[in-house]
C-alpha cells in the first residue's frame, strides 16, 4: 500500500465526482430532503384539530367556562357559527366540517341546577383520528364538569406531558437513520455503477498497466465516501437540531461508524459492481441489496415498531447494525449495545474488503 | 541484438474459438514491429497477452525477459500501452491524467512537453468525455509516454484519425523508436506498417501467414514486376509469341509479368519490331496491400474449402 499512489487516484476519483453534479445532489442534498419531509409530515400532525361549536344557550356563565376549558385543552382550536345557522349537521355537511358541538339552550340553568343535560357532539367516521380527539377532548372536560358538579375531587390526575417529546423522538430516530441511509446510498449507488462501467470500458485494463493496486485504489474509494458520509452526516444532524430541535448528541462512540459503515458499503458495492456482467444487471444487483437496507434496516421507521418476522429480516441486513449502533451511541447512550453493533460492522465490513478485492476485475482470467 | 518480445508457439482459446493459433515471433530490441491482420484475427489478444493483462493458454513468452503474465507488475514499470480504442475517467482533463499517471509511475513528466508532440495542448484543460476520438487516441499516446517506457505497444493508434493526425502520431512513433525505443504496433493501414515497420507480421485467424520485412514479403508473396504498355489487342499476342513471358491485356492495356530487369529492354524492343505501334510505358508491382489482400483472400476461400 503506497500512500502517494492512494492520494493521486483520491484526488483524480474526488475531482471527478465534485465535477459530477448529480451524484453530488444524490449525496448530500436528497438526505437533506428527507430529513425535512419526515419533519415536516410528524411535525404537522402535531397541530390542533377544528371543532365547530354552536352556542344555543347565550352568553351565560357556564357555557362560557365550558367553552374555555374546552380551549385549554390545547388540541382543538374552536371556531362558532351563530343559532341562526340552523341544524349544525346540515351547517356541516354543506361547509365540509368534520367535527361540530351544539350546547342546548338552557344548558347553564340545567348545570346550576344539577339536572341531567345533553351535549350533541357531531364527529365524521370518515376521519377517525379527529373524532378520537374531538371526543377525547370534549368527553375530558365534561367528566371535569361532572366531577366539579357532584362536589368531587379527581383521585387520579395525568401529570401535563409535552406531546412534542413523542414527535421529537420519532425525528431523533430519524436522524441517524438518514445518516445510515446515506452510508448505504451513496456509495452503493455509484461505487455499483462505477465498476460495471470501468469494467466495460476496460479502464480497470488501463489502470492495472500502472502501478496502482486493487487496495489502493479501493482505499482511495474509501478514503472519499469517508468524507462524503461526514460532510452528510452533519448536514442532516444540523438540520434535524436546527430546524426541528431534536435530541442527538454526537458523541465519540457515534464516530467509528462514520468510518465503517462507508467501508462497509463501498466494498459492498464493489462487489456487486464485480459480480455482475453488465452494466445493467449491475444496476438490478444492487437495487436488491440495496432496496431491503433502504427501508428495513431503520432508516425511516424504528426496527423496534416492525413485527416479529420483519424485525428478523432487520437484523439479517448489515445497516441495521450501523443505525443501531449510532442510535444507541447518539440517543440512548447504551455504550455496551454500542460496542457490540460497532463490532458486528467491522467484522463485516473486513469480511466484504477481503472479497471484494478477491472479486475484483482487474484483468482477464 | 536482443529480443524485446519472443514468443513460442503462443496459443489463446475461447471454448472451441482458437482466437491465438500458435504463433512464434522475436521482435528485436530497438525496432517497430507491426501485427497487420483482419477484423478478429487475433491481434489485440496477443497484444494483451504480451501486456499481462491476458493468460496465455499455452506456449512461451517472453517481453523485456519477464513473463508477462506471472511478473506482470514488474512489466507494467517497463512498458507503455495504448489499448485499443482507449478510454479514461470521463471528467478527467489530459493534464490531469499525465500528472495522475506520472504519480502512480513516481516520475517527472513534463505535461506540457507531452500534449506538445501528441498536439494536445489546446484541450489540455477539457474533459475526457468532450474529447474527440482522435484526441482521446492522442491522450493514450501521451500516457503510453509518461513513464518514459523502453517498449511500446500501441493497438490501432491511428484507428479513426484524420490523415493530419495520424502523421502526427507517426511522427510521435518514429521519434520513439529514434529514442531506442521498441515498439510493437497492430493497424489496418498498410501504408502505417510500410512506412514505420522494420518487421511485419501478417496475421490471419490466430496464424501467422507472411512475416518479414515489407520488401520481403512482396518479393516472397507479391506478384513479378510488370511491364505495362499501351497498346493494340495484337501487341499483346506479338509479345506472349516472341517473349516467352506471361502476358495479358488487363484495362485495355498490355501487362507483361518479368521475372528479370532486362526484360524490360527486350519487351520494348519486341514492341518497336512488331511495328504495331505503342504509346505509354510504365512499371508496376504489388504492394503490401495487394499482398495483404491476396493471402488473407487465398485463406478465406481455404478455410471455406476446407469448411465443406
Ligand atoms: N474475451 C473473449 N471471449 C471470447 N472471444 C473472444 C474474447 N476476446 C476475443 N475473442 C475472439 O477472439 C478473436 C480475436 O479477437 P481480437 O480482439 O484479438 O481480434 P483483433 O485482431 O484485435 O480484431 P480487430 O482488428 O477487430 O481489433 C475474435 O474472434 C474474438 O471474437
Ligand atoms: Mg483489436
Amino acid at each position: 500500500m503506497n500512500a502517494r499512489r492512494t492520494y493521486a487516484d483520491f484526488k483524480v476519483f474526488s475531482r471527478s465526482y465534485l465535477r459530477n453534479k448529480v451524484a453530488l445532489f444524490f449525496t448530500l442534498f436528497f438526505p437533506v430532503l428527507l430529513i425535512l419531509l419526515f419533519g415536516e409530515i410528524v411535525t404537522s400532525s402535531n397541530t390542533t384539530v377544528d371543532l365547530t361549536v354552536q352556542n344555543l344557550d347565550g352568553n351565560t356563565n357556564v357555557s362560557a367556562q365550558f367553552l374555555a376549558a374546552l380551549n385549554h385543552t390545547g388540541v382543538l382550536s374552536l371556531s362558532f357559527v351563530p343559532p341562526s345557522a340552523g341544524n349544525l349537521s346540515k351547517y356541516m355537511a354543506a361547509h365540509d366540517l368534520t367535527a361540530g358541538l351544539v350546547i342546548p339552550a338552557g344548558f347553564s340553568q340545567a348545570y346550576l341546577q344539577k339536572k341531567v343535560v345533553s351535549l350533541v357532539l357531531y364527529t365524521d367516521p370518515g376521519s377517525p383520528s379527529t373524532t378520537g380527539v374531538v371526543q377525547g377532548a370534549v368527553g375530558g372536560v365534561v367528566n371535569y364538569f361532572n366531577l366539579n358538579a357532584s362536589g368531587a375531587h379527581p383521585i387520579v390526575q395525568v401529570t401535563g406531558e409535552d406531546v412534542g417529546s413523542q414527535v421529537y423522538t420519532y425525528l431523533d430516530y430519524l436522524t441517524p437513520g438518514l445518516i445510515g441511509f446515506s452510508i448505504l446510498t451513496s456509495p452503493m449507488f455509484s461505487m455499483v455503477n462505477i465498476i460495471a462501467e470501468y469494467k466495460k470500458e476496460r479502464i480497470f485494463k488501463q489502470i492495472s498497466l500502472t502501478p496502482l493496486t486493487k487496495a489502493e485504489w479501493l482505499t482511495s474509494k474509501i478514503l472519499w465516501y469517508f468524507i462524503l458520509t461526514f460532510i452528510a452526516a452533519f448536514i442532516i444532524m444540523g438540520v434535524s437540531y436546527g430546524v426541528f430541535n431534536s435530541h442527538v448528541t454526537l458523541t465519540l462512540l457515534a464516530l467509528p461508524f462514520l468510518f465503517v459503515g462507508p467501508l462497509l458499503f463501498v466494498a459492498l458495492g464493489m462487489i456487486a459492481g464485480a459480480v455482475a456482467k453488465t452494466p445493467e444487471s449491475a444496476a438490478v444487483i444492487g437495487n436488491l441489496i440495496t432496496f431491503p437496507m433502504m427501508f428495513l434496516a431503520g432508516t425511516f421507521f424504528p426496527v423496534q415498531s416492525f413485527n416479529p418476522s420483519l424485525q428478523a429480516v432487520a437484523h439479517v441486513l448489515p445497516l441495521y447494525y450501523v443505525i443501531d449502533g449510532m442510535n444507541n451511541a447518539m440517543i440512548l447512550h447504551n455504550t455496551g449495545q454500542a460496542l457490540f453493533d460497532l463490532a458486528v460492522t467491522s467484522v463485516i465490513a473486513v469480511i466484504f474488503f477481503i472479497i471484494a478485492i478477491l472479486v475484483f476485475p482487474w484483468r482477464e482470467e | 541484438m536482443a529480443s524485446a518480445i519472443s514468443a513460442q508457439g503462443l496459443e489463446k482459446t475461447y471454448g472451441e474459438l482458437r482466437a491465438v493459433d500458435g504463433l512464434s515471433f522475436d521482435v528485436e530490441e530497438g525496432t517497430i514491429f507491426a501485427f497487420l491482420g483482419p477484423n478478429g484475427a487475433g491481434k489485440t489478444t496477443t497484444v494483451e497477452i504480451l501486456e499481462g493483462l491476458r493468460r496465455a493458454t499455452a506456449g512461451e513468452v517472453k517481453v523485456l525477459g519477464l513473463d508477462p503474465w506471472k511478473q506482470a507488475d514488474a512489466l507494467h514499470h517497463r512498458i507503455g500501452v495504448i489499448p485499443q480504442e482507449f478510454r479514461f475517467f470521463d471528467k478527467t482533463t489530459p493534464r490531469e491524467a499525465i500528472e495522475y499517471y506520472a504519480t502512480l509511475f513516481d516520475k517527472k513528466a513534463d505535461a506540457d512537453e507531452l500534449l506538445r508532440k501528441v498536439e494536445l495542448t489546446e484541450k489540455a484543460e477539457s474533459y475526457f468525455d468532450t474529447l474527440s476520438g482522435g484526441q482521446k487516441q492522442k491522450l493514450g499516446l501521451a500516457l503510453a509516454l509518461v513513464n518514459d517506457p523502453p517498449l511500446l505497444f500501441l493497438d490501432e493508434p491511428t484507428s479513426g484519425l484524420d490523415p493530419h493526425a495520424r502523421r502526427a502520431i507517426w511522427e510521435v512513433i518514429k521519434e520513439a523508436k529514434r529514442g531506442g525505443r521498441t515498439v510493437f504496433l497492430t493497424t489496418h493501414y498498410l501504408e502505417e506498417a510500410e512506412l514505420l515497420a522494420e518487421r511485419v507480421a501478417i496475421i490471419n485467424h490466430g496464424k501467422i501467414i507472411a512475416e518479414g520485412s515489407p520488401e520481403e514479403i512482396i518479393r516472397e508473396h507479391g506478384t513479378a514486376d510488370r511491364l505495362v504498355l499501351e497498346g493494340p489487342p495484337a501487341l499483346a499476342d506479338h509479345l506472349a509469341k516472341t517473349l516467352g513471358l506471361p502476358v495479358h491485356r488487363e484495362n485495355g492495356k498490355v501487362v507483361i509479368e518479368m521475372s528479370d530487369k532486362r526484360d524490360v529492354a527486350r519487351a520494348l524492343e519486341e514492341a518497336d519490331r512488331s511495328g504495331l505501334g505503342w504509346t505509354s510505358v510504365s512499371t508496376a508491382r504489388d504492394s503490401l496491400e495487394d499482398v495483404f489482400v491476396r493471402l488473407v483472400g487465398r485463406m478465406e476461400e481455404g478455410v471455406v474449402r476446407s469448411g465443406r
